[in-house]
């Protein structure tokens, strides 16, 4: 197979940071009209190599070349003068400003009065139009359309300076599964336009449906490159963790318990717990040692009904018992105080405290419990710590580290700690495992597992409905803000009919197959 | 090697090294600045150094309060005007009992400025907690509103009073050092106790780093914006007693005037950074007396009142960029380069 000359090619490239070799002789090509897929568990390098591309950090050895020749970036500015523009997992944009405006921002056209608003927006019309996005109108408030659209602006944005090569960082992480489909499109026809695209994601699913090409990293190492159709799932991911896939393969199969009583008093129970314009009134229960899995699309009301049940939002409507008593949860204090505890889903704005040492950050949520008056004593906060840290093997084993510096898997391994610090009776996990790599979220999912067996009752949401149904023992089911079944998990509930579920075209409809699912289940 | 390197990344550090460097610019004009002698008159201590501890104590005292209102990603910018209350209530109750050696009126007169203190810090701590306001906003009204105040107390008049006791606090002396400086330090001590041996330091800094993640983590933050709103009052008014306390008049337009600058700066040299979180005590002491050690060279070398806003900013400026990682790196670089360029040579 003749292979034209790569537009980037890195070779060797080593970076060394105090006390850790974050990259070590990685060799890296993109060639031109592939999507290149960069995959590798959290602090395998990828983040690292993207850094030294964009010019935000300089390799100490090895070089880079740029269209064959010897390019020296020494910061983002001559990064995107050599043709690459980068699209990060969070959106970079000015929700204030005019979509148009954000499009061309740095770039707009200008006339001998100034900025010639009209030739930019239709610039930006232009640019749009290229992706597909013609539909947009340049002139409504980027604030006006959903976050996926606004992460296909920030790509046309990256592509009005006519670069050559597109990274994309983690893009899909906050998109559900129909712009999912409409990113990968953009990507396929940027792709036929000739340009290199780097992409990281962490859904496998979407590794194999848009790349041409994989490169592996493992510790800051280079593994390999492949491409795609060469190398199976199970092949990447022993790639990537360089072991033991044995033991993911054993959390592949649904988890069951067999004849739950559920006349039991339950450890929760709510009913018609609701709030204007997030939820309409909900019944839900959850027993001692349950794995109830929310499954629905972003914006479906499971985060909503979560933060309900925690107190994170205060309820307008319902009653909620606890073991039968009837109380209320109207604060995140008031849910704690009650043993609930509710792990976010948007881990950088709501969970972690970043400036914080991963010690203040498991001991916060217990601290609070206690009151500011009675500090926790040193020798308790060091046993919680050393505990958890072991428990989850947080990387780098540093308490005294900013929480901030750690990679999100270790992140949410640290939030995961401060929760059961509190000895919740009722764990709430809304996406522990978004944007985590596969070695992180097998951990993470044992430790679920392991909780529950210990008699922990624990709401599990996350996108990846595989995930879901593997670990629930049953199903709530969530769509426009409201719950539209529930299923009890069994082998012939799978992903795709809890998807069928959720897409059913009415309520009736929705509600009929999740009785049918269930029924088919007690016989 | 590394404690080397730890120690030029402490902030305060640096503004250590900007008190000596003051300080030496006054010796150069005059050799025996640091000379500490006996005043005949009074037989104490005498001399320029304990003159900046003295003037010290009061932006002490705000900065503190500062530091904290700081951390939680706010700003006090009444401080200044609260000293003139303190100050004011103080002087007019003195006055009005006049008992001029009474130590039961001077403890009347600085109970009632702390609490007054309190309570204009507390509404600055419901304006922003409970209502919502910017902190700025809030602030800069009770900022206009508590010199209104410090004059409605006053009547406009530039009160002045007499209390033996009350006046040993800044002209005083205990073990060689001002009575005012001392107390300073001390408050200092147990502010710092109180803020790291509870769990009250955490979260601040926790509120400060992360609102949303901390309510979420079960931190209540309403009572502790308003604990910091409080001190930040209380602290200030403790200020203005000071100021009053030297010359046992309240100047209702001049006391703690635009002081409010002089502890946030004194608060950004000690290194807390003014996007709110960690916060150094340690640090904003030292900044505080490198503002004191600051206004009194400014006067002994004799800058021209019109230069001085000017000069101080330079200084200022000159300690910000010391601080600055960025700025050393480059520094640093810019040297290495050169003599690279004369080995070559």
């Amino acid at each position: 197979m003749t292979e034209s000359l790569p537009i980037v090619e890195v070779r060797g490239a080593s970076i060394t940071f105090p006390g850790v070799k974050a990259l070590d002789e990685v060799n890296f090509r993109l060639l031109p009209g592939e999507v290149h897929t960069l995959m590798g568990e959290n602090g395998a390098g990828k983040s690292t190599l993207i850094k030294a591309l964009t010019g935000v950090y300089q390799i100490d050895s090895g070089s880079i070349l740029i269209f064959g020749e010897e390019k020296r970036l020494t910061g983002t500015a001559s990064a995107q003068a050599a043709g690459i523009s980068t699209v990060y997992q969070e959106v970079n944009l000015c929700t204030n400003l005019t979509i148009g405006e954000n499009v061309m921002l740095g770039h707009e056209v200008r006339g001998p009065l100034g900025i010639n608003w009209r030739a930019t927006h239709a610039r930006a019309q232009e640019a749009l139009t290229r992706m597909g996005l013609g539909h947009l109108d340049t002139r409504a408030p980027l604030s006006s359309i959903s976050i996926a659209l606004q992460q296909l602006v920030a790509i046309s944005r990256a592509m009005v300076t006519d670069s050559k090569v597109l990274i994309l960082d983690e893009p899909t992480s906050s998109l559900d599964a129909a712009e999912v489909e409409t990113l990968f499109s953009v990507m396929r026809r940027l792709r036929d336009q000739g340009v290199a695209i780097l992409f990281v994601s962490h859904f496998l699913d979407q590794v194999y449906a848009i790349s041409d090409r994989i490169t592996v990293l493992r510790n800051g190492g280079f593994v390999g490159e492949y491409l795609t159709r060469d190398l199976d799932r199970t092949q990447l991911i022993s790639k990537m963790i360089g072991k033991d896939i044995e033991a993911l393969r054993a959390l592949g199969s649904n988890r069951q318990v067999d004849a739950r009583d559920r006349s039991a008093t339950p450890v929760y129970a709510a009913e018609g717990l609701g709030r204007a314009g997030a939820l309409a009134p909900t019944d839900i229960e959850i027993h001692k040692g349950e794995v109830v899995g929310f499954a629905g699309l972003l914006g479906s009301g499971r985060t909503e009904l979560a933060r309900l049940i925690a107190g994170a939002d205060r309820a307008d409507s319902g009653t909620v018992r606890l073991k039968g008593k009837k109380v209320n949860v109207t604060s995140p204090v008031s849910g704690l105080g009650n043993h609930i505890a509710y792990s976010t889903e948007n881990r950088r704005d709501d969970g972690i405290i970043g400036d914080l040492s991963i010690r203040e950050n498991i001991m916060l949520a217990l601290q609070a419990k206690r009151g500011w008056l009675r500090r926790i004593p040193a020798r308790e906060v060091d046993q919680l710590v050393s505990t958890y840290m072991e428990r989850f093997s947080v990387r780098p084993n540093d308490p005294d580290r900013p929480i901030r510096l750690l990679s999100g898997g270790n992140q949410q391994k640290v939030l995961l700690g401060r929760w059961l610090a509190t000895d919740p009776e009722l764990l709430l996990l809304d996406e522990p495992t978004r944007g985590i790599d596969v070695g992180a979220k097998a951990d993470i999912q044992e430790t679920v597992a392991e909780l529950a067996e210990a008699g922990m009752s624990v709401v599990f949401i996350s996108s990846e409905l595989e995930e879901v149904v593997r670990l629930s023992e049953r199903i709530v089911i969530m769509k426009d803000h409201e719950k539209v079944g529930e299923v009890v998990n069994g082998p012939d509930v799978t992903a795709e009919r809890v998807v069928s579920i959720i897409a059913a075209e009415s309520e009736e409809e929705a509600e009929a197959q999740a009785e049918a699912l269930a029924e088919g289940e007690t016989r | 090697m590394p404690a080397l390197k730890s120690l030029l990344r402490t902030p305060w550090f640096w503004g250590i090294i900007g008190i000596v460097l003051l300080l030496s610019l006054n010796v150069v004009k005059d050799p025996t600045y640091l000379a500490v002698g006996i005043n005949p008159a009074t037989g104490q201590l005498a001399g320029n150094l304990l003159d900046i501890l003295r003037v010290s104590a009061p932006i002490i005292m705000i900065a503190l309060g500062m530091t904290f209102v700081i951390a939680t990603k706010g700003i006090d910018l009444s401080v200044g005007s609260i000293m003139a209350v303190g100050g004011a209530a103080a002087m007019e109750l003195l006055r009005a009992l006049n008992a001029p050696s009474s130590f039961g009126a001077m403890f009347t007169a600085i109970g009632l400025a702390l609490l007054l203190g309190a309570v204009l810090g507390l509404v600055n701590g419901l304006l922003v907690s409970i209502v919502g306001l910017q902190p700025f906003i809030s602030t800069l009204v009770m900022m206009l509103a508590a010199r209104g105040i410090a004059r409605v107390i006053t009547g406009g008049q530039n009160t002045n009073s007499q209390n033996q006791p009350f006046q040993q606090i800044s002209n005083g002396q205990v073990l060689g050092l001002p009575i005012s400086f001392v107390i300073a330090i001390a408050i200092v001590v147990v502010v710092t106790v109180i803020m790291r041996r509870t769990a009250l330091g955490l979260m601040i800094e926790s509120i400060g780093v992360n609102p949303d993640a901390s309510r979420l983590a079960g931190i209540r933050p309403r009572p502790i914006l308003i604990t910091v709103y409080v001190l930040s009052g209380v602290l200030a008014a403790g200020g203005g007693l000071f100021t009053v306390s030297e010359v046992m008049t309240v100047d209702v337009s001049g006391t703690g005037y635009q002081m409010e600058l002089d502890a946030i700066l004194a608060v950004v040299i000690g290194g807390t950074s003014l996007a709110g979180g960690k916060f150094s005590i340690l640090g904003s002491t030292v900044g505080a007396l490198l503002i004191a050690t600051l206004n009194k060279t400014v006067l002994f070398l004799g800058v021209s009142a019109a230069a001085t806003p000017a000069f101080k900013a330079i200084v200022i400026v000159l300690l910000v960029l010391l601080q600055s990682e960025r700025v050393r790196t480059f520094v640093l670089q810019a040297g290495r380069r050169r003599t690279r360029k004369e080995v070559v040579a």
